[in-house]
């Protein structure tokens, strides 16, 4: 269930993080103010009473979520804000030059963005997105507080039923352990493999 | 092929060109010179729409050049453009940094714009640095892949903002020997350069400008050794002998 969540919440954060840095870079005051006051606005506010928000008050306006949709949904949004921030310092930081340079051929701006920005901004930015992805993991146990079956709450069942709380919680560290370090390996072959250059 | 009819264009309220108008013919090669902030590099800037103006008009080819319009594109590819600093893509290889404006902005063929990029490279001497990253390359390297990839639009008129400022004092006659080369196969050229002997053996014309004007032009035989403006003058004995 955290591996699932995790997933659909990078998917999720990772587009609309996209969305974000490139309205927020793409020098027009009416998509740069949204994006400015939206990513502020999410990054202002506790994961927490993001998804208690998502998932008692959502309700109350009509829209059923189940504790999945509501996980997902809920750290997709608060991971978009700081994906955005981070992409968005990607962009700022691909060299200028070579920006012109495309424009000078006349490449139009699409292709100048997927052919020279993008692939360059995707370098600079896999360390922090690296980062966000393993706190994304961690922060995925925050949706269990909306009763998302995952490992600490199951681990609560658990110690709660057995009242071996220092074995279950150690043991539920050690799983978290467990499935940061694959992904902390995972990135660290990302940079080496795309980061050169 | 370039005209540039009383150019007027300001950064705030400094006012960088200041009325210019200057003309390069088909098959010609104009050097520009002048002190630094001169607006030598904003004058090329416009020619390929990479900066607005306020005043006057620049046209290739008869068509105004306005970096607004969607003809820019068009414009873009017959005026290719050089820069000081090379500005290669640094995460694209030699051939694929010659490729990119022909497959991307020409929407040429994979293959013929390949085959095209290795006769370029050919033809700047870099046979055999097809797959160096700009990285592995040295800067006068690089430049020759810059003005392969300005090449490869097959374009009218090449535009070079100071090619060789930014290299070694070594280098620099590796990327001289390629423009020369070019402007005896007839290319159109406006070059900004401070290679005083480059503009005498090379240009048909040289032009002289300051605080966004044209102070003086003429043949460079002429302008060179006899030039009649006293900031002129100035101009060419510090460039000339920097040390006195
Ligand atoms: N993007 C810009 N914003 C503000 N001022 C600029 C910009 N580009 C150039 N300038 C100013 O315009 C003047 C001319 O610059 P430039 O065209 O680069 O001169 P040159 O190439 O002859 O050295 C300089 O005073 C410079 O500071
Ligand atoms: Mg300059």
């Amino acid at each position: 269930m955290t591996i699932a969540v995790t997933l659909c919440a990078l998917v999720l954060s990772t587009l609309l993080g996209v969305v974000w840095a490139l309205m927020r870079t793409s020098g027009k005051r009416w998509l740069e103010w949204p994006a400015m006051i939206f990513t502020n606005t999410i990054r202002g506010i506790p994961i927490l009473v993001q998804l208690f928000y998502i998932y008692f008050v959502l309700p109350e306006l009509g829209v059923d979520l189940n504790a999945f949709q509501a996980g997902v949904i809920g750290l997709g949004i608060a991971y978009s804000a700081y994906m955005g921030e981070v992409f968005r310092a990607g962009i700022l930081a691909v060299d200028a030059g070579s920006i012109e340079a495309a424009e000078s051929l006349g490449m139009p701006r699409a292709r100048v963005l997927s052919r020279v920005v993008l692939p360059q901004a995707v370098r600079i930015v896999l360390p922090p997105y690296g980062n966000n992805l393993i706190m994304l993991l961690k922060d995925s146990s925050q949706a269990s507080v909306i009763t998302v079956a995952e490992l600490s709450t199951q681990a609560r069942l658990i110690a709660s039923s057995t009242f071996k709380n220092q074995e279950v919680w150690t043991m539920a560290a050690l799983l978290y352990l467990c499935l940061s370090i694959p992904l902390i390996l995972l990135v660290a072959w990302l940079e080496k493999r795309f980061g050169q250059r | 092929m370039i005209e540039i009819d009383r150019l007027e264009k300001s950064f705030g309220t400094n006012r960088v060109l200041d009325g210019i108008s200057l003309t390069v013919r088909q098959g010609q090669v104009v050097c520009i010179i002048g002190p630094s902030g001169s607006g030598k590099s904003t004058l090329l800037r416009c020619v390929n729409g990479l900066e607005s103006y306020e005043g006057g008009e620049v046209r290739v080819s008869g068509r105004r050049v306005d970096r607004r319009s969607p003809e820019i594109r068009t414009i873009r590819r017959e005026v290719t453009m050089v820069f000081q600093r090379f500005n290669l893509f640094a995460h694209r290889t030699a051939l694929e940094n010659v490729t990119e404006g022909p497959i991307y902005a020409a929407g040429e063929s994979r293959a013929s714009a390949e085959a095209h990029a290795r006769e370029l490279l050919a033809q700047v001497g870099l046979t055999g640095k097809e797959s160096a990253y700009p990285s592995q390359l040295s800067g006068g390297q690089q430049q020759r892949v810059a003005i392969a990839r300005a090449l490869a639009m097959r374009p009218k008129a090449v535009l070079f903002d100071e090619p060789t400022s930014a290299l070694d004092p070594e280098l620099v006659g590796e990327v001289l020997t390629v423009m020369r080369d070019l402007a005896r196969q007839g290319m159109t050229m406006a070059v900004v350069t401070h290679e005083m002997g480059f503009a005498r053996e090379v240009a048909d014309h040289v032009v002289f400008m300051d605080r966004g004007r044209v102070v003086e032009e003429g043949r460079p035989a002429e302008l060179l050794t006899a030039p009649r403006e006293p900031r002129t003058q100035d101009f060419l004995r510090r460039v000339l002998r920097p040390l006195e």
